[in-house]
C-alpha cells in the first residue's frame, strides 16, 4: 500500500528524517563514550591503578555487560 | 531495591545492565507499532496529511519539558537530599533534553511552514521552547566549564531549579497570549479533542519517546559513573606519581648531602 503525503510530503519526510538522525546520533554518542571510559579504566587497570575498594578498575563494566 | 540502595553507584551499574536490554526492546517495538499507526492515520480535514508530523512533534515538545523536570527533581536531590546520584542524574538528562526539545523545534518549524505560512514566529511559545533549549545548552556549558563535578552539580542544580519557571510559562503560554500556536488538544479540561484515530498513534508514540529517553538516560548515567570512576582514578595515579618523584627527589638529595659530607 503506497501512502500519499499530498503536497507537503517534503515537510513530513524531513520531520521524520530529522527525528531518526538525532536519535541515531544520540545513540551512536551514548555507545561511544561507553566504549571510551570502559577502554580508559582498562588502560588504568593494566598500569596497576586499582579503586580504594581494592577491585580493579573494569570489574563492574565487565561483568555487567 | 530502594532509592537509597541506588546511592550505591556500583548497584546502579548492576542495575542498569539488567534493565537495559529490556528496556531497549520494549523501546524498540514500541515506536515500530507508533510509526506503523502514524503512517495508518486518515489525512485531517484540515491539515490534511501534515497532521503527520504531529505524532513525532508532540512527544518531543512533551519530553523537552518532561526531561527538565526530572532534571529539577534531580537537582533538590542534589541540594536537599545530597543523593549521591543525583547530579549524576542531572548532567546526563542536559543532553538528551536538548536533543528533543531542538526536535520539537525543528519539527514545529516544518509544521508551521506549510500551515501557518512560516518557519517561525516569535510569539509566546514557541519563544519560551527556544529559551527552554538555550537553557539546556547553557546547562551543558556549565557542566564543562567547572571541573570538579560536585561543585559544577550545585550551579547547575540552582540554576535548572531557576529555570523551571519557564516550564508553568511554556505550558499556560497559549492560554495566557495570544499565539498562533493551537492551544491544548490533549491535556486539557474536559478531556482530548483528538479523534481516536490520531490520538491513539499519538499516545503510542509518547510512550515509545518517554522509553526512549529512560533508555537513553540510564546508560548516559551509566556512563557519567565509569567517567567519574576514570577520574578518580586518575587522580590517585597522578598522586602516586607525585608521591614517588617526591621521594625520589627526597633521597637524591639525602645522597647528596651524605657524599658532601
Amino acid at each position: 500500500m503506497m501512502m500519499s503525503l499530498g503536497p507537503y510530503a517534503s515537510f513530513i519526510v524531513t520531520s521524520y528524517a530529522a527525528a531518526a538522525l538525532v536519535v541515531v546520533i544520540l545513540i551512536g554518542w551514548i555507545v561511544l563514550d561507553y566504549r571510551s571510559q570502559t577502554e580508559r579504566l582498562r588502560e588504568l587497570d593494566r598500569s596497576g591503578v586499582t579503586r580504594r575498594s581494592g577491585r580493579s578498575a573494569v570489574d563492574t563494566p565487565r561483568q555487567l555487560t | 531495591m530502594s532509592l537509597i540502595d541506588l546511592a550505591n553507584p556500583t548497584r546502579f551499574l548492576a542495575l542498569t545492565a539488567r534493565v537495559l536490554p529490556w528496556l531497549a526492546g520494549a523501546t524498540v517495538i514500541l515506536l515500530a507499532i507508533g510509526l506503523y499507526q502514524s503512517a495508518l492515520a486518515p489525512d485531517d480535514y484540515q491539515q490534511g496529511a501534515t497532521v503527520k508530523i504531529m505524532f513525532i512533534h508532540v512527544p518531543n515538545a512533551w519530553l523537552s519539558m518532561f526531561v527538565w523536570g526530572v532534571m529539577s527533581i534531580a537537582s533538590l536531590g542534589t541540594l536537599v537530599w545530597r543523593h549521591p546520584l543525583a547530579d549524576v542524574a542531572a548532567k546526563a538528562a542536559a543532553p538528551i533534553g536538548a536533543a528533543f526539545t531542538f526536535l520539537a523545534l525543528l519539527t514545529g518549524s516544518l509544521w508551521g511552514r506549510p500551515m501557518w505560512g512560516t518557519y517561525w514566529e516569535w510569539d509566546a511559545r514557541l519563544t519560551s521552547v527556544l529559551i527552554l533549549f538555550l537553557m539546556y545548552l547553557g546547562l551543558m556549558a556549565l557542566w564543562r566549564a567547572v571541573d570538579d563535578p560536585s561543585r559544577a552539580a550545585r550551579a547547575a542544580a540552582v540554576l535548572t531549579l531557576v529555570g523551571a519557571i519557564n516550564l508553568p510559562i511554556i505550558k499556560f503560554s497559549v492560554d495566557w497570549w495570544n499565539t498562533l500556536h493551537q492551544p491544548a488538544s490533549v491535556m486539557r479540561m474536559g478531556g482530548s479533542s483528538l479523534d481516536k484515530s490520531f490520538l491513539i498513534p499519538l499516545l503510542v508514540m509518547a510512550i515509545a519517546f518517554t522509553l526512549l529517553f529512560v533508555t537513553l538516560h540510564l546508560a548516559a548515567m551509566r556512563n557519567e559513573i565509569l567517567r567519574r570512576r576514570v577520574r578518580s582514578l586518575q587522580m590517585m595515579q597522578a598522586s602516586r606519581v607525585a608521591f614517588s618523584s617526591e621521594l625520589g627527589t627526597g633521597s637524591r638529595e639525602e645522597n647528596a648531602s651524605k657524599g658532601a659530607a
